[in-house]
């Protein structure tokens, strides 16, 4: 990459409004290494997703090492580096949920919309993710759509719902 | 730090009466005192996290077993080094870390020199009662000196700790978590692109198994030097 790319790289990332409250976030924790985490929840709100590019810059400016950020990044769950679809469905496999069918909801919902667990369907529609212990065990299984908690149902109403709402959008 | 304000404690390790002073950790003064606690992801010159869990032992009064690596001596603790409990769980452990990958030793570059292989020896796992999962993954020869085989590794993170400590790179660290834990150069890159790497090959010989090693050695040839830790830890703490 030459020097003129990337100076025009940084540019077009400073006027990214997405940026700006990535920059905010680092600020309010005086561009300090243990805001990491907290910047790292600024990118994916703005992002939807932990955008390479961003994480790349975050190191930089937090003063961290990339295979930190890296590292931190991929060890919670909440966090996702593949841009999600349009709904995202995310099913707890914790010990709980597993007891109570997790497993065999994942395997039917994987077959069904044609989506690889932890992946996106090939039209966007659909993101597949599993969780372990969303800490909502009293309604195992448990599952989260599009930020809403499913709890008690069986695998085949959750593939009536969940094929609702992916016909809905 | 201040000596003055470090006491002086007396506890019993294995029956011994022993004196220490109370920031050692059981581990240090049990060796200090030619009693042998084995280890794993404990590294002299390194700082110690208590990963691997091998050097596990009982204090009466505590249920738990605990890591004689980051436990610190305090006064009248009674702890005991090899009791059959611990003779089990030792066992264990290293059945699971042999489970786990793929740690076939007879085609290893480290066979012989290696601390796994040594430590099964020593505590007797002759059987490995769990299935293997033989997980095929990658190996990344990419930096023209050294190559990284994630079958072998067992994950104890001494590597990430040279490189951060002693070398003051960080090009190491681990992804992800439980079974997809993998260690890591910058950002998941290919270690031939990091760009942080000084390819001093501190982690290579500090790794315990044939996760690292240099290029070109063939099975039994990759002998690894690591009494240099401790050196270096030294001689910078006499600079600063
Ligand atoms: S195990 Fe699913 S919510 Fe706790
Ligand atoms: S040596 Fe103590 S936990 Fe690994």
């Amino acid at each position: 990459m030459s020097a003129k790319t990337d100076v025009m790289e940084a540019s077009e990332q400073k006027a990214d409004p997405r940026w700006r409250s990535v920059e905010k976030t680092m600020r309010q924790h005086g561009y300090h290494a243990n805001g990491l985490i907290e910047t790292l929840h600024a990118v994916q709100e703005a992002y939807g997703c932990l955008d390479e590019e961003a994480l790349r810059r975050i190191a930089a400016e937090l003063r961290v090492a990339l295979s930190h950020v890296y590292g931190v990044a991929t060890f919670y769950n909440y966090f996702t580096m593949a841009p999600p679809g349009r709904h995202t469905c995310v099913v707890c496999m914790g010990t709980a949920c597993y007891i109570k069918g997790a497993g065999e909801i994942m395997e039917r919902i994987s077959k069904e919309f044609n989506v690889a667990p932890e992946e996106t369907s090939d039209d966007g529609n659909l993101s597949l993710l599993s969780a372990r212990c969303i800490g909502c065990c009293g309604q195992a299984p448990a599952l989260v759509v599009d930020g809403e908690i499913w709890g008690g149902l069986s695998a085949d109403e959750v593939i009536e719902r969940l094929r609702r709402v992916l016909n809905d959008a | 730090m201040n000596a003055t304000s470090v006491r002086i404690v007396t506890l019993k390790i294995d029956d011994r009466e022993l004196s220490a002073r109370e920031d050692r950790t059981i581990l240090e003064v049990a060796r200090e005192n030619q009693l042998d606690i084995p280890t794993l992801c404990h590294l002299d010159g390194l700082s110690s996290s208590g990963a691997c869990r091998l050097c596990l032992v009982e204090i009466t009064g505590i249920r738990r077993l605990l890591p004689a690596c980051v436990t610190t001596v305090g006064e009248g603790m009674e702890v005991y080094t090899n009791t059959p409990r611990i003779q089990h769980y030792r066992k264990l452990i290293l059945e699971l870390l042999f489970s786990e990958r793929n740690h076939v030793c007879s085609v290893c570059v480290s066979n012989g020199q290696c601390e796994l292989q040594e430590l099964a020896r020593k505590l007797g796992v002759d059987h490995v009662h769990y299935p293997y999962l033989m997980p095929e993954l990658p190996v990344d020869a990419s930096n023209p000196r050294f190559v990284v085989d994630h079958n072998r590794c067992i994950l104890c993170g001494r590597c990430t700790r040279a490189c951060d400590e002693i070398e003051g790179a960080h090009t190491w660290d681990m992804r992800g978590r439980g079974i997809e834990t993998r260690v890591i150069t910058d950002f998941s890159d290919p270690w031939g692109a990091s760009s942080t790497c000084t390819g001093c090959g501190k982690c290579v010989h500090v790794c315990p198994t044939g996760a690292l090693s240099e290029k070109g050695r063939s099975v039994a040839e990759m002998v690894k030097h690591k009494h240099f830790m401790p050196y270096l830890t030294l001689m910078r703490k006499e600079q600063s």
